[in-house]
């Protein structure tokens, strides 16, 4: 569905991706993980050209994304972006209707099915009690709902997330990541995840693609990607992988440099004097 | 589902347009010389229904053509100024923005002072063409300087307008100081503000400004809404973010440029009427726009009676008007909302 092909990207003079190729499939789960400054907000934001590649091309559908128009791209690509929304002056529901913006062209108001649009929307991500509600009003997760209602009410073929899940506890975490899955899995829609937990990460993609330093270090399923040798290459520090006992994705452990004095060291080959965990 | 409908636009449209039909029956009944409403009344009707060929009576030669085109010039301006706040304020993501922040009335303030240091008298329309010109040529440079990589930043703009600003405050304090005492008081009365030079002619010159401005502006209404989300963010609800900031502006500034030309620089308007509405309606532009523009509009008209009546025979500058009593009014707003939120 979208095929990336070999995109390099700069700002000013450094290179922040180079040679970056991969393909989407329809209905994927894909996460995008990799350190601080890795690439990943730049990457999205070429996938839905907030920022055009200087070399390298991605196709949507076979379809150049350059030579498809700014509503066109945002009835196929929903963004979920950082929380960095400025205290609008709007309540829930017009912020959801905003997602009809791209369908509505240069009519000035929403109509009936625009309207049910975003009613729905607004059901499937449980904020319909809070639809006259301000945003500033709301928590973080109450928020990050509104957001996704709005991608929804875009309907779009592809969510692009960025972060989503920073700043909110466990809980919500939860809650918000098996709202995506359930959208993912129950609606058809195709996701894509930039994410810092590699836990999260690997419970909930099909689909990871690692970046260290602009560079796709590793991609695949994530038994492939989150290992321990690319996680401590990536990362530059020291982490113990295992296996979530249930569910038997890879699971990454924190260490100190107490446990471990020289994180840096070249002799990582040792394995970890530690012992391992029951079962 | 509350959300803003046209019949909820046309009905508060058609209340404030009943309310700015009823200023201007008031103020053109106010004066130094009284016409009764109902005599008001049917003058207005006869010189409709009639064309003015037989000899008027002095009632109707003040009204129709002393007071009616003052008020509907002030109207216009009102509206005008009032419209280009409200996007100047969206575009610059400042609370601050008002229609002169980009130095548009510094430049129009030079070239009319120009125009008068140069002779020109002030029924003439050397002036508001001077002023106008000047208004341009700040505009061009503002928007020169104003963008980086052909891409407008809020900020880079702003510095650029008011630098720009400050400079030409220098020529015009310069200018001032060339000039005689004859030309002092017309140039002083400019720079406060001053609708005592209207005539039909001006109104017939701004009127195409202020009227495809605003039905330019009110056609990308729902667009400003998206701006609010930041540029990311309304790039990412399908919009052509760049085309609109740029076109937005140039209405705004031309509509400023013409409204300045035929009055002279008139404060406080262009910055609290959209404000005022906005804790009141909300902010979304489709209801803030139209409701700023006829608030505007009877804000401006009830302001230039007071300037007119109230020291009469004495005149004074609208400007100190619109700031003595538009300033409180705003003040008590402020402190009036409660959980409304604006800008």
């Amino acid at each position: 569905m979208i095929e990336v092909q070999s995109i390099s990207f700069h700002y000013q003079h450094d290179w922040v991706l180079q040679d970056i190729s991969f393909k989407i499939e329809r209905g994927g789960f894909v996460g995008i993980i990799g350190p601080n400054g890795s690439g990943k907000t730049t990457l999205l934001k070429i996938l839905h050209r907030l920022l055009l590649p200087q070399k390298g091309e991605i196709l949507f559908d076979h379809k150049p994304l350059q030579k498809m128009s700014r509503s066109e791209i945002a009835k196929k690509i929903a963004v979920v972006a950082q929380e960095n929304y400025p205290i609008l002056p709007f309540r829930v529901e017009e912020i959801v209707l905003m997602g009809r913006s791209p369908y509505l062209g240069r009519l000035l108001f929403e109509g009936k099915k625009d309207l049910e649009i975003a009613q729905r929307a607004m059901e499937w991500t449980e904020i319909l009690p809070l639809r006259e509600r301000y945003l500033d009003e709301l928590s973080g997760g109450e928020r990050k709902r509104v957001f996704i209602a709005r991608a929804l009410a875009q309907e779009p073929e592809v969510i692009l997330l960025d972060e989503p899940t920073a700043n909110l506890d466990i809980h919500h975490q939860l809650d918000f990541l098996d709202l995506i899955l359930h959208l993912n899995r129950e609606r058809g829609l195709t996701i894509v995840l930039a994410t810092h937990d590699l836990n999260l990460a690997s419970e909930f993609c099909d689909y990871l693609i690692l970046l260290q330093k602009g560079r796709i270090y590793s991609l695949g399923p994530s038994e492939r990607v989150i290992t321990q040798e690319n996680i401590e290459k990536v990362y530059g520090c020291k982490v113990w992988v295992d296996q979530n006992p249930l569910t038997h994705s890879p699971r990454v452990n924190f260490l100190r440099r107490k446990d471990h004095p020289d994180p840096l060291s070249k002799s990582l080959k040792s394995p970890p004097p530690l012992p391992k965990p029951d079962e | 589902m509350k959300t803003l409908t046209l019949k909820k636009v046309i009905t508060i449209s058609s209340l404030l347009s009943l309310l700015l039909l009823l200023v201007i029956l008031f103020s053109i009944t106010m004066g130094s010389v009284k016409i009764k409403p109902h005599q008001t009344i049917t003058i207005l009707f006869h010189s409709l229904l009639e064309s003015g060929e037989k000899e008027r009576e002095v009632e109707e030669m003040i009204l129709l053509s002393l007071r009616l085109p003052r008020i509907l010039l002030a109207g216009l301006v009102g509206a005008g100024l009032s419209m280009a706040g409200v996007i100047f304020q969206v575009l610059l993501r400042n609370p601050l923005a008002d229609p002169y922040i980009l130095g548009v009335s510094s430049g129009s303030a030079v070239g009319t002072i120009l125009a008068i240091l140069l002779g020109f008298s002030a029924t003439s329309l050397g002036l508001p063409l001077a002023s106008f010109i000047g208004a341009l040529f700040t505009i061009g440079i503002v928007f020169y300087f104003g963008r980086q990589n052909g891409k407008i930043h809020p900020n880079t703009l702003l510095l650029a307008g008011v630098v720009t600003g400050s400079f030409l405050s220098a020529v015009i304090l310069f200018l001032l100081s060339l000039s005689q005492k004859e030309e002092l008081h017309t140039i002083l009365f400019w720079l406060m503000g001053d609708f005592s030079f209207s005539n039909f002619l001006s109104l017939r010159i701004i009127f195409p400004y202020i009227f495809i401005g605003f039905l330019f502006l009110y056609s990308r209404s729902r667009h400003y809404n998206l701006l609010l989300l930041g540029d990311e963010g309304a790039i990412q609800m399908g919009l052509s973010v760049e085309r609109l900031k740029v076109l937005s502006y140039l209405s705004a500034s031309l509509i400023t440029a013409a409204s300045v030309s035929v009055c002279g620089l008139i404060g406080f308007v262009g910055l609290i009427v959209p404000h005022g509405v906005r804790i009141v309606l909300g902010a979304d532009h489709r209801l803030l726009l139209p409701s700023s523009a006829l608030l505007g509009a009877s804000f401006l008209i009830l302001s230039d009676t007071l300037a007119r009546t109230l020291l009469a025979p004495v005149e004074l500058p609208v400007g100190v008007i619109t700031a003595a009593f538009g300033g409180p009014f705003f003040i008590y707003l402020l402190r009036r909302r409660k959980g409304v939120k604006t800008l």
